[in-house]
C-alpha cells in the first residue's frame, strides 16, 4: 500500500457503565463522529464516505444528520470486531482511488445499558457468527456465546503448549495497569492484581470473569483521507503503512479448521508487514483486540511478535506493559478501558503516534500496530506511523 | 436474569435441507456425515460442495460413531437463558475417526473428569418430538 492514506481525525465519547449514555445508538456514534470530524478540521458536510459497523448503523442515517452533501462511498465490512481495522484498509484504498475524499469510520453502542450481548445471541440468529450453522449445530448443545466459542481454542493451546492461567492473568493485569493512566477508562481507579485475577469466578473455563471484556456504553470514530488533503488541513497525519484483513478457512465454523489456531490475522499479518516493509521487531506498541485475554496471546503469536506456542512466556515479566519491550493496549483495551468494538484501539494508536497520550505516552513512538478480531476468528491489522 | 427466563425453550436446529437430513439420520439412530464421491474427503457441518476438490457429488456415509475428545469448555455461568439450570455443563469438541470434528456433549462424564484424547462413542438423545441430538459417552481406550 502506498503511504497516500492517513488518519486525520479521531473522536471519542465518554466511556461508561451505570447509568448508561442516555443517548440513542445513532446519537452516541454521531457524537464521536462529530468530534473526529472537528479534530480533522472538517465539517460534516464534507464527509463523502461512511463505513458503519455491521448491525450498528446505516450510512444514510449518519449522512442525514451530518448534512453530507455528496455521500458517494459507503460500505460495511461484515467481520464483527475485525470490522473497524478492516474498514481502515478499505477506506485507505477508497481515498487512494478517489472513490471518496474524506471517509468517516464510526463505531459504538450502548453495550451496557442497551440490548446486552447475551440477549442478542439468544434472540437474534441473524446476528450470530456462522448464522444457521451456529443455530443448528452449536446452540442446541449450549455453545451459545463468544467466551465459550473461543475458550475451547484457549484450552487446546494450554494442552499443546503448556500455556497457564497465570499467563492469561498477566494480560488482564497489564490492561488494568494501563487503565490507571487513562481517566476515560471505565476501570480507572480500580486496580487488579494477579491474585485478584486468579480468584475471580469462572465463566467459561478456562475463562474467568477477568478474562472477559467489559460491557460499556461509548463510541469512537476516525476520519481517513489522502496525504495531500491532510496537508491542506494543516493537521499532522498518521500514515497507514500497511493494512490487511483475512478470514480463517472455514470462517463460519470454528471447530473444523485443519489448523485449529489459524485465524484471519495469521493470513493478514504477513501481507500488512510486507506492505509496510517492516517486521514486528520494528513496532513500538500494539493495540491488540482484546475481547478475551487468550485472544491477545494468540494474536501476538499469529501476527509474528513471537512464535506460536511462545505467547505465554511473551506476555510475562511486564513485556507487554508500558515501559516494556512491546506495550500492548496502552489505553486499557476492551478489558479495562471500554468495549468500543476496537475503534478505541485505533484512536489510541493515533493518539500515541501524535505524542498526545499524556502519562501513558510510549516514549519516542514512531510505529504502532492495531488489530481487530471478530466472529469466529476473522482478523485485521493496520500498521501506522507518525508523520 | 429473572426466574421466568428459565422457561425459555432450549434452542433446536431448523430441520431444513442438508441440516434436516443430518438430524433425520440421528432420529433413526445413525450418525452420518457427507463424504465426497470424488476425493473421499469427509465433511461436517453439511456443505453444498467439497472444499477440497470442488466436487458436487457426495453421499451420506455412516460414521463409525467413535472419536476422541479434542477440547472443551465448562460453562459455569450460562449466557443463554435456556441453559441456566444446566450449569456447570461442558460443550465438547470431538474429533471423529473419519477426521471431522463435531460439537456435542458427553452424557456420562462430569466436567471435571473430561480429558483430551478420551475415547468416546455416539449415543442419541431426543430433544423434542422431532429432533434427536447426537451426544457421546466414554468408552474404554
Ligand atoms: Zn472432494
Amino acid at each position: 500500500m502506498s503511504e497516500e492514506a492517513c488518519i486525520v481525525g479521531i473522536g471519542e465519547t465518554a466511556y461508561m457503565r451505570k447509568p448508561g449514555s442516555g443517548m440513542s445508538l445513532l446519537g452516541l456514534q454521531l457524537q464521536a463522529a462529530v468530534r473526529a470530524i472537528e479534530d480533522a478540521g472538517l465539517t460534516g458536510q464534507q464527509i463523502d464516505g461512511i463505513m458503519p459497523f455491521p448491525n450498528l448503523g446505516h450510512a444514510e442515517g449518519f449522512a442525514a444528520n451530518l448534512g453530507c452533501r455528496n455521500l458517494r462511498f459507503q460500505s460495511i465490512i461484515w467481520m464483527g470486531g475485525a470490522a473497524p481495522v478492516a474498514s481502515l484498509r478499505v477506506a485507505a484504498a477508497a481515498v487512494g482511488r478517489g472513490l471518496a475524499d474524506y471517509v468517516l469510520i464510526p463505531a459504538g453502542w450502548n453495550g451496557y445499558s442497551g440490548a446486552r450481548a447475551r440477549q442478542t445471541v439468544s434472540e437474534d440468529v441473524s446476528s450470530l457468527p456462522g448464522g444457521a450453522i451456529a443455530r443448528d449445530f452449536y446452540l442446541p448443545f449450549g455453545f451459545t456465546a463468544p467466551p465459550q466459542w473461543y475458550s475451547v481454542i484457549a484450552r487446546r493451546h494450554m494442552h499443546e503448549f503448556g500455556t497457564r492461567a497465570e499467563q492469561l492473568g498477566c494480560i488482564a493485569v497489564a490492561m488494568r495497569k494501563h487503565a490507571q493512566r487513562n481517566p476515560n477508562a471505565v476501570m480507572n481507579g480500580r486496580p487488579l492484581t494477579l491474585e485478584d485475577y486468579l480468584a475471580s469466578p469462572m465463566l467459561a473455563d478456562p475463562y474467568r470473569v477477568f478474562d472477559c471484556c467489559l460491557e460499556t456504553d461509548g463510541a469512537a470514530a476516525v476520519v481517513v483521507t489522502t496525504a495531500e488533503r491532510a496537508r491542506d488541513l494543516g493537521k499532522e497525519p498518521v500514515f497507514i503503512m500497511g493494512a490487511a484483513s483475512g478470514q480463517p478457512c472455514p470462517a463460519d465454523e470454528i471447530t473444523n479448521r485443519k489448523d485449529i489456531f489459524e485465524t484471519g490475522l495469521s493470513l493478514a499479518a504477513p501481507e500488512a508487514f510486507g506492505q509496510a516493509g517492516i517486521s514486528p521487531r520494528d513496532v513500538d506498541f500494539a493495540q491488540i483486540y482484546d475481547c478475551f485475554t487468550f485472544e491477545v496471546l494468540q494474536q501476538l503469536e499469529e501476527a509474528g511478535f513471537c512464535k506460536r506456542g511462545e505467547g505465554g512466556a511473551f506476555v510475562e515479566g511486564g513485556r507487554i506493559e508500558l515501559g516494556g519491550e512491546l506495550p500492548v493496549n496502552t489505553h486499557g483495551g476492551l478489558l479495562s478501558e471500554a468495549h468500543v468494538l476496537g475503534m478505541n484501539h485505533i484512536v489510541e494508536a493515533v493518539r500515541q503516534l501524535r505524542g498526545d497520550a499524556g502519562e501513558r505516552q510510549v516514549a519516542g513512538a514512531e510505529i504502532g500496530v492495531v488489530t481487530g478480531w471478530g466472529d469466529f476468528g476473522d482478523g485485521s491489522i493496520a500498521i501506522l506511523r507518525r508523520a | 436474569m429473572s426466574q421466568d427466563d428459565t422457561s425459555i425453550a432450549t434452542p433446536l436446529p431448523e430441520l431444513e435441507g442438508l441440516t434436516g437430513a443430518f438430524y433425520g439420520f440421528c432420529k433413526d439412530g445413525e450418525l452420518r456425515f457427507q463424504r465426497c464421491s470424488d476425493c473421499g474427503s469427509w465433511r461436517h457441518v453439511p456443505r453444498e460442495m467439497c472444499a477440497d476438490c470442488g466436487s458436487w457429488s457426495w453421499e451420506w456415509e455412516r460414521s463409525s460413531g467413535r472419536g476422541t475428545i479434542f477440547t472443551w469448555t465448562v460453562v459455569v455461568r450460562a449466557l443463554h437463558p435456556a441453559f441456566q439450570d444446566a450449569c456447570p455443563y461442558a460443550p465438547v469438541v470431538i474429533e471423529m475417526e473419519e477426521g471431522v470434528r463435531i460439537l456435542s456433549e458427553i452424557t456420562d462424564c462430569p466436567p471435571d473428569e473430561l480429558e483430551i484424547d478420551q475415547p468416546v462413542e455416539v449415543v442419541f438423545e431426543d430433544a423434542s418430538e422431532d429432533v434427536t441430538l447426537p451426544k457421546f459417552r466414554r468408552v474404554a481406550s
